[in-house]
């Protein structure tokens, strides 16, 4: 058994590995619909974003820059999304959802001069002593940097939406835009704003994946993962921490089931394959039965479109 | 451009005169149809290598199109179809999901020929050609075997389908026969091509004690993973050492250049027919990428000679006596498996741990 | 912003609804002109590929129909679901389903089949895509479970389920072991509609649910209730309308529906059972229903504007050699110029700084 317990340790570090990208977009597009706008773009932008992230990496050298040109892709793909729904008030499902078709295309198209092309993936943090702890140690203090970000990024914007002036009005413009935009803020600018800082997060999710996790450009590479991320924001009822126990419930039971064949127990994969999704449809089942709760944390002008003449 | 011109001249001059008498010297065109982007670096990428062998060497006679990410349901009869009914005189079809969709539009186009990769039925203008991939297993799983250390090799598969079962007994005998006390986990992702995932899997293999990693996936995820784990691996499709050059061992290599050149050929001066194609070593179906130079010079020297006795027909991958995983013998001792038993496999060879997902 | 505003019409404009989507396409084929350009293409050929070409046939109008009608199906109850804020994202599991459970009956009474066995396959289908759409309304109406993250997780666990039965129980046994099934029967197959074409029974039944959609939200009581509570969910409340009711009522419906289209896929152009069912059609139903501005004819215009642009996207790339990245960068523009000049069905569009009356409004 001890085989099986010494295990703990690695699938620990993957599945905070794993659950990353997810960390990222997903934290994004929360603040994205905290302020009103549910963006389903978030896989065509985390593809533009990996694959201007890896252009960029390969064509400087610097993952940094690749990550930060990342960002911005993302942030320009979230631009057009946001004149598109917020300036000529285009639905905001449709629009996101072509969003995403169009990110599939330009990805592809951007991406034909960098198939096949490697490149050194971020360098993992190394801290003697703490780094060579038993089991744990590799997992909580043996990453890759962008790890790290991902998790500060969780206090970050639990603290920005719930502990500044900037995210009550952030929340107040996604409650009712009416009522705020009568009380003088920008409704408009503020969702744009909002809708920038999730395609940034989106852009980096992408960016993580084809700069660390997997380095390297392949068409499609998210593979579902802004789906996901989607997925998880509803999943999290809109609270960031919740978002955390999301991404890592679901990033845990993906590693895990891969061990489990490792291990031959005899299960067909197929099966096997489904549990991270079947898993978050169970904690969600358990999480949304107090309806107080989850009608407090959603925000109520979710998906409405806001003219201010209207 | 210029297809869409000859195309459009083509069409133009079939119906103003019934031939193109002005212009006999009219060039073939040849269809390619792919199931993933040309960009994967892998199947669909192997498969465009021979098309682009077929314009080098016969481009003064033919010209050749593709259509790539053709989804295997209810739109591949369609491109199939635009092809046949553009002027295409031979259509590649190169995934098993074709099969079907290739044969109701060749029933349709009794003068086009088709040639489908992988699928088993055929009629009067379809003719099918696959590779013996499993050759190339019973090479490298020779080297697997001498290389682990922990006795543990790790194994990505795609779907269980029979080639890549019959990959992993090949591979799983061979490595037997030079180390018996080594063992094959094999994961399932589920998918032919999905980076994260083959990662994922691999780092689960290696966690689990692994040293050595064989692939059958398209993407080089697993190959980057081993070489920051500073371990083994094999690549799958094309060469991919680029992508961890010290880890990397060798790697099988599909290569349908000669192949599709011949076929080519063949309707080019009427003597195609129908048939079916299962080439390996000798047939330059497949290769194997140069071998990592930090491989001991006995390891090099024994795969070497694996491959050439496979070649020269001296050695089968399925040379009884092979025992299925309830010890109970399945090729009987001084026999070799038949084609249609490797065609057919859905059982696991003695080493390998787990079932096969059924 | 503040030099180009829009101002609110009083109603909806009757001529923007029919100029806005010739508007998007003249800025479509404006804008793919300079892409095409821009990529090194003939941009007069490229377009004529995508656009004419596919229609200058009758096997290209058929096999548009083909490509519309699973859209079009899945559109149809989406839309009805999301008009009352039931937002079922699962279309593509429920088609899968439908498929699973349709053609799931041809191979259980292959060789022993009769008339009978076509139209109890169709029941069973619309039942698997009903069924796995029951899941998602249970867990709302019982739990309080968002639809919008089950059924999308649904969908994947339905693929998966698909995979685990091709490679099992629904495989040809005597396909050497391949995950595809037996070719259904001569009586599992839908009869095909104009000979020449593959255009199947399926796309009659998607013409049917365009009338019956309809008619549902425009003439009947229940469509009416569907409305309010999409509109305004408190009034309805008050109205006394049941709202569970309606979940279940628009979910089975929509999953109903995706499940025909399942069935109609395998039991019409791909005659049997194969990992590979949907090229994403559950999906690009949500982008067809919002298109179609959830009206059952409009959803039946997008769907075949969808498809045109699908296999216009294939017919560039076999006569010109365009890649199929640019047919999605160019799909993407074409409905960003459809969605954005919808805009002026509502609003009118003015230049200048922002006049007193738009805040007085206000």
């Amino acid at each position: 058994m001890s085989a099986e317990l010494a295990l703990i340790g690695p699938i620990l570090a993957a599945m905070l590995a794993a659950a990353t990208p997810l960390l990222f977009a997903a934290l994004g597009e929360l603040v994205v619909e905290k302020s009103g706008v549910l963006n389903l773009g978030v896989e065509g932008m985390m593809l533009v974003g990996a694959v201007c992230g890896f252009a960029v990496a390969v064509q400087t050298g610097s993952s940094t820059l690749g990550f930060v040109a990342g960002a911005a892709a993302g942030a320009g793909m979230a631009a057009l999304f946001g004149v598109l729904t917020l300036l000529l008030l285009a639905n905001q499902v449709a629009t996101g959802l072509a969003l995403t078709l169009f990110g599939v295309g330009l990805s592809a198209l951007i991406g034909q001069g960098f198939v096949g092309i490697p490149i050194a993936d971020v360098p993992e943090l190394y801290i003697p002593g703490l780094t060579d702890l038993p089991v744990i140690g590799k997992a909580l203090f043996g990453q890759d940097a962008l790890v790290y970000l991902a998790l500060a990024a969780v206090p970050a914007v639990h603290w920005f939406l719930y502990a500044t002036r900037k995210g009550l009005i952030l929340r107040a413009v996604g409650e009712n835009h009416a009522a705020a935009h009568a009380l003088g803020y920008k409704v408009i600018r503020i969702r744009f704003l909002a809708v920038l800082f999730g395609g940034a997060m989106s852009g980096m999710a992408g960016a993580f994946l084809s700069l660390d996790y997997t380095p390297m450009w392949a068409e499609g590479i998210s593979s579902g993962r802004g789906w996901i991320a989607l997925a998880l924001v509803v999943f999290a009822t809109w609270k960031p921490g919740r978002v955390l126990l999301g991404a890592w419930l679901f990033g845990g039971v993906t590693i895990a089931q891969l061990h489990v064949q490792g291990l031959g127990i005899d299960i067909p994969s197929q099966l096997l394959s489904m549990l991270p999704y079947l898993a978050t449809v169970v904690v969600l089942v358990v999480i949304s039965r107090d309806v107080a709760r989850i009608r407090l944390n959603a925000p109520a002008s979710l998906g409405k479109v806001f003219h201010p003449d209207a | 451009m210029g297809k869409a011109l000859m195309g459009l001249a083509t069409g133009a001059a079939m119906l103003a005169l019934g031939v193109g008498a002005a212009d006999a010297q009219e060039k073939m065109k040849v269809g390619f149809v792919y199931v993933g982007p040309i960009s994967d670096h892998g199947y669909s990428y192997q498969h465009d290598q021979g098309r682009l062998a077929v314009e080098k060497e016969l481009g003064d006679k033919v010209t050749t199109t593709f259509v790539e990410n053709v989804p295997e349901g209810a739109d591949a009869e369609r491109v199939i179809e635009q092809l046949a009914s553009s002027g295409h005189k031979l259509i590649f079809t190169t995934s098993f999901g074709f099969m079907n969709p290739t044969l109701k539009v060749a029933q349709r186009h009794p003068d086009v020929k088709f040639e489908h990769a992988t699928g088993y039925k055929r009629s009067a203008n379809v003719a099918t050609y696959s590779a013996r991939f499993y050759e190339a297993r019973t090479v490298i799983g020779q080297i697997a075997g001498k290389m682990t250390k922990s006795n543990i090799i790790g194994y990505i598969g795609s779907f269980p389908i029979p080639e890549v079962v019959s990959g992993i007994n090949a591979f799983t005998i061979a490595m037997r026969e030079v180390n018996p006390k080594a063992e094959v986990r094999v994961v399932w992702v589920n998918s032919w091509y999905d980076p994260g995932k083959e990662a994922e899997a691999a780092k689960a293999l290696i966690d689990q004690g692994a040293d050595v990693i064989s692939l059958h996936t398209d993407s080089p995820a697993a190959i980057q993973v081993a070489q920051e784990r500073g371990l083994w691996v094999f690549g799958q499709s094309s060469d991919m050492t680029r992508f961890g050059p010290k880890a990397h061992l060798t790697a099988i290599v599909d290569d349908w250049r000669e192949y599709y050149v011949n076929r080519v050929k063949a309707a080019l001066d009427g003597s195609w027919k129908s048939q079916d194609t299962w080439g390996g070593f000798k047939d330059h179906m497949l290769f194997l990428a140069p071998y990592n130079p930090a491989l001991p010079a006995d390891v090099v020297a024994a795969a070497e000679k694996t491959r050439t006795d496979i070649m020269e027909g001296k050695r089968h991958s399925f040379q009884g006596p092979v025992k299925d995983q309830s010890g109970k013998v399945v090729i009987a001792e001084g026999k070799q498996a038949t084609d249609e038993q490797i065609l057919k496999m859905d059982w696991y060879v003695e080493g390998v741990q787990g079932k096969v997902p059924k | 912003m503040t030099l180009l505003r829009l101002e609110p019409r009083g109603e909806a404009s009757r001529a923007m609804v029919y100029a806005t989507p010739l508007l998007a396409v003249a800025l479509t084929l404006a804008s793919g002109f300079l892409l095409f350009w821009a990529m090194g293409f003939d941009p007069v050929k490229a377009l004529h590929a995508f656009f004419i070409a596919p229609l200058l046939s009758l096997r290209g109008l058929g096999e548009l129909a083909v490509k519309a009608t699973p859209l079009v199906l899945c559109a149809i109850g989406l839309a009805i679901g999301f008009r009352a804020n039931v937002w079922n994202i699962g279309a593509e599991g429920q088609l899968t389903l439908g498929a699973i459970t349709g053609g799931g009956l041809a191979l259980a009474f292959y060789g022993e089949g009769g008339w009978w066995l076509l139209p109890l396959m169709i029941v069973a289908g619309m039942a698997g895509g009903a069924l796995w759409a029951a899941i998602p309304a249970f867990l709302r109406v019982r739990f309080n479970a968002s639809e919008i993250l089950t059924s999308l997780m649904l969908n994947y666990v339905a693929l998966h389920l698909l995979n685990y039965l091709m490679h099992g129980p629904y495989r040809d046994p005597d396909g050497f072991a391949f995950p595809e099934s037996r070719l259904f029967e001569a009586d599992a197959v839908l009869p095909l509609l104009v000979a020449g074409t593959r255009v199947h029974l399926g796309s009659l039944f998607a013409l049917l649910a365009v009338a019956a959609g309809w008619f549902l939200m425009a003439r009947t009581f229940i469509g009416f209730q569907i409305k309010v509570i999409g509109l305004t969910p408190t009034a309805a409340g008050y109205a006394g309308f049941n709202q569970k009711k309606i979940i279940w009522l628009t979910l089975l419906l929509s999953g109903a529906l995706a499940g025909l289209a399942g069935l109609g896929e395998v039991a019409g152009p791909i005659g049997q059972m194969n990992p590979t069912i949907s090229p994403g059609y559950g999906y690009t139903a949500i982008i067809v229903a919002f298109l179609g501005r959830l009206h059952p004819v409009g959803i039946l215009l997008a769907g075949f504007l969808m498809a045109l642009s699908f296999i216009g996207g294939e017919a560039a790339q076999i006569a010109l050699g365009l890649p199929k990245a640019i047919t999605g960068v160019f799909q993407g523009m074409l409905l960003f110029f459809l969605l954005a000049t919808d805009v002026l069905i509502r609003y009118r569009v003015r230049f200048g700084a922002k006049g007193i009356v738009g805040r007085a409004a206000a």
